[in-house]
């Protein structure tokens, strides 16, 4: 489903129409474009400026002084850890998925792209649900803490001497973060090396490399763009996931808060200038991923 | 499986296709099926009453309703951003393409503040507050057969109307990615030979161009209704979360969760899996259909 929002799209061929059969006239042109222009201003850039305004609001001391509460840096540390673990793996899911979907023919190839589509149609707050499920104490795993397992029953003793805990803790945030972000890098790479097919590489093959080789000297360079794309893609939305991670966290101050849920909290708090200062940092983000992925648009008709 | 890509000579389709569906069921399958299999331990009788109490009920008319009108909007506007982005020449137009997106990018927690805080009535726009309630009662004035003032709600943020708006601001990309690519491969040689046939520029709109965009323009009315059924992070700020009145549907599954009700949670949360499942397959088979149409 984001595959539609997250393609490069190369721009086409200039349809700025000169023939007269196909060119609407100017008062046409001129109200479609402020209808599309009003439109994105009041929808689009107006709730943007209203971030950094009210951010800004009681000067510029009080803006600074939420990023320096320890809560507040226990956020951005999460959020940055989250991210850091979320976007690797997947990227390495979305090289091999689009590897084997783009090189290779093979029987239920399509249903394989419906599946790594799934995420897409899985509101945030199931997502975190069904981590709850799996892992909550009253879950599959929780089972294993709560009682001794039939054969194995160091596990239990094991899981809670080491406190290791997947639910209100980093590891649910985690798994639920993986889990919204999982297409984006595979969406972004399959319609790329679809088009690009696999001449190069049999080349490569041919002149003798093996298959690291094939990888990083050949097929890479070639994607470089669009896993970058992805990255950046994948890297926006594992930063700024609210509702999986806000059904996964807990909400535990200074531990298992991300930056957004940070933001809800000091809203809830009435503390409305620093909510927007944390706010406006995520979407300075939101600005650099799209200032990006224009750079790489451009780029990318170029060449 | 094998036979066919045996016949390939690159390297590593064991190894990717291996890795791709082990951690496809690892992270996405089996956590969902668990979604299914703890429904399946309720009897009939318990999931009904859990998906169909009138709270639920409620709320599903709020997501659903909702979400399709908002949907609907995003079609006729993304229908004229997409238009103009790529037709008309206008400066700062690389800007304008760039702000499509942001509602994609955008963290949704932030959107939904901004938001608030713009429609809120002591807010950035908050004088449309009473103009907005002002037409809802001249609507009960005229048309006093309905309750307009309960479907339509008097205020904006923390009200109906504040959830349409949030519903609008993430789905507005999905409807103007899908158009794009379809309208810049369209060939103008068509509309040349309408013109040429005698059709007027209208005519033309209607029979040629409209036809040509319709599984494109349903697509993307389809992809913005399905991610405005399961939005959470903008809506709570400004819908207000009034139970019976403006509670969505995943707000409601996290209530229940608060409230340690899992089964009742997971049921409702069954019910809005298999209305997302089915609209995945609808845009996948609209998807499929419109490039064999088109044979991009």
């Amino acid at each position: 489903m984001g595959s539609a929002v997250s393609h490069l799209h190369k721009s086409g061929p200039d349809r700025s129409h000169t023939s007269r059969a196909t060119r609407d006239s100017a008062w046409v042109r001129w109200t479609l474009t402020t209808i599309a222009l009003v439109f994105l201003l009041g929808f689009v850039l107006l709730p943007l400026t209203a971030v950094f305004v009210e951010a800004l609001r009681k000067g510029l001391d009080v803006f600074l002084h939420a990023f320096t509460d320890s809560d507040a840096l226990a956020a951005i540390k999460l959020t940055l850890v989250t991210a850091l673990i979320a976007v690797p793996c997947n990227v390495v899911f979305g090289v091999a998925a689009a590897w084997c979907i783009t090189k290779f023919a093979f029987r239920g190839k399509s249903v394989l792209l419906t599946l790594i589509d799934l995420p897409f149609a899985v509101s945030p707050v199931i997502a975190g649900l069904i981590f709850v499920l799996l892992f909550g104490l009253q879950g599959w795993y929780g089972q294993y803490l709560n009682a001794e397992h039939p054969w194995f029953p160091w596990i239990q003793q094991w899981l809670v001497e080491k406190d290791i805990k997947v639910i209100f803790a980093t590891p649910g945030i985690v798994l639920a973060t993986i889990f919204i972000t999982f297409p984006f890098v595979a969406r972004e790479l399959i319609p790329l090396m679809q088009a690009q097919g696999t001449d190069e590489e049999y080349a490569a093959v041919i002149l003798g490399a093996n298959a690291w080789q094939i990888f990083w000297r050949v097929t890479l360079p070639n994607i470089k763009w669009g896993l970058f794309y992805g990255v950046i893609l994948c890297n926006a939305r594992a930063m700024g996931e609210f509702g999986a991670v806000s059904v996964v966290s807990g909400h535990i101050r200074g531990e298992t808060n991300t930056m957004p849920l940070h933001v809800e909290i000091l809203y809830n708090e009435y503390q409305f200038s620093a909510a927007f200062a944390v706010a406006s940092l995520l979407a300075l983000l939101a600005i650099v991923t799209l200032v990006l992925k224009s750079f790489i648009e451009w780029r990318h008709a170029r060449s | 499986m094998s036979t066919r890509s045996a016949r390939s000579i690159l390297p590593g389709f064991g190894l990717s296709l291996g890795f791709t569906v082990a951690y496809l069921s690892l992270i996405v399958l089996l956590p969902l099926s668990a979604a299914f299999i703890k429904t399946s331990g309720m009897s009939w009788d318990a999931f009904v009453e859990a998906v169909a109490s009138p709270r639920v009920l409620a709320s599903y008319r709020v997501s659903f309703g909702i979400s399709f009108l908002a949907a609907l909007v995003n079609s006729f506007f993304g229908l004229i951003v997409a238009w103009v982005l790529v037709r008309y020449p206008f400066p700062g137009k690389r800007v304008v393409d760039a702000l499509v997106d942001l509602p994609f990018a955008l963290p949704t927690a932030v959107a939904g503040i901004a938001l608030t805080a713009i429609y809120a009535r002591n807010g950035w726009a908050g004088f449309l507050e009473p103009v907005w309630a002002g037409g809802v009662g001249r609507l009960e004035h005229w048309f006093p057969w309905g309750h307009w003032a309960e479907w339509l709600g008097l205020k904006i943020a923390f009200d109906r109307p504040g959830i349409f708006i949030a519903l609008t601001f993430i789905g507005l990309p999905f409807v103007v990615r899908t158009l794009q690519p379809v309208l810049e491969e369209m060939e103008p040689e068509l509309e040349e030979a309408s013109a040429t046939l005698g059709a007027t520029r209208w005519q033309t709109i209607r029979k040629v161009i409209v036809p040509e965009l319709m599984p494109a323009l349903i697509t993307g009315f389809a992809m913005a209704f399905a991610r405005a059924l399961g939005e959470y992070g903008s809506v709570v700020f400004i819908a207000g979360n009034m139970p019976m009145h403006s509670e969505i549907t995943p707000l409601l599954i996290i209530t229940k969760l608060e409230q340690y009700d899992y089964k009742g949670a997971t049921a409702i949360a069954v019910v809005m899996l298999v209305a997302s499942f089915g609209l995945l397959l609808t845009i996948n088979l609209l998807q499929k259909w419109t490039r064999r149409h088109h044979k991009i």
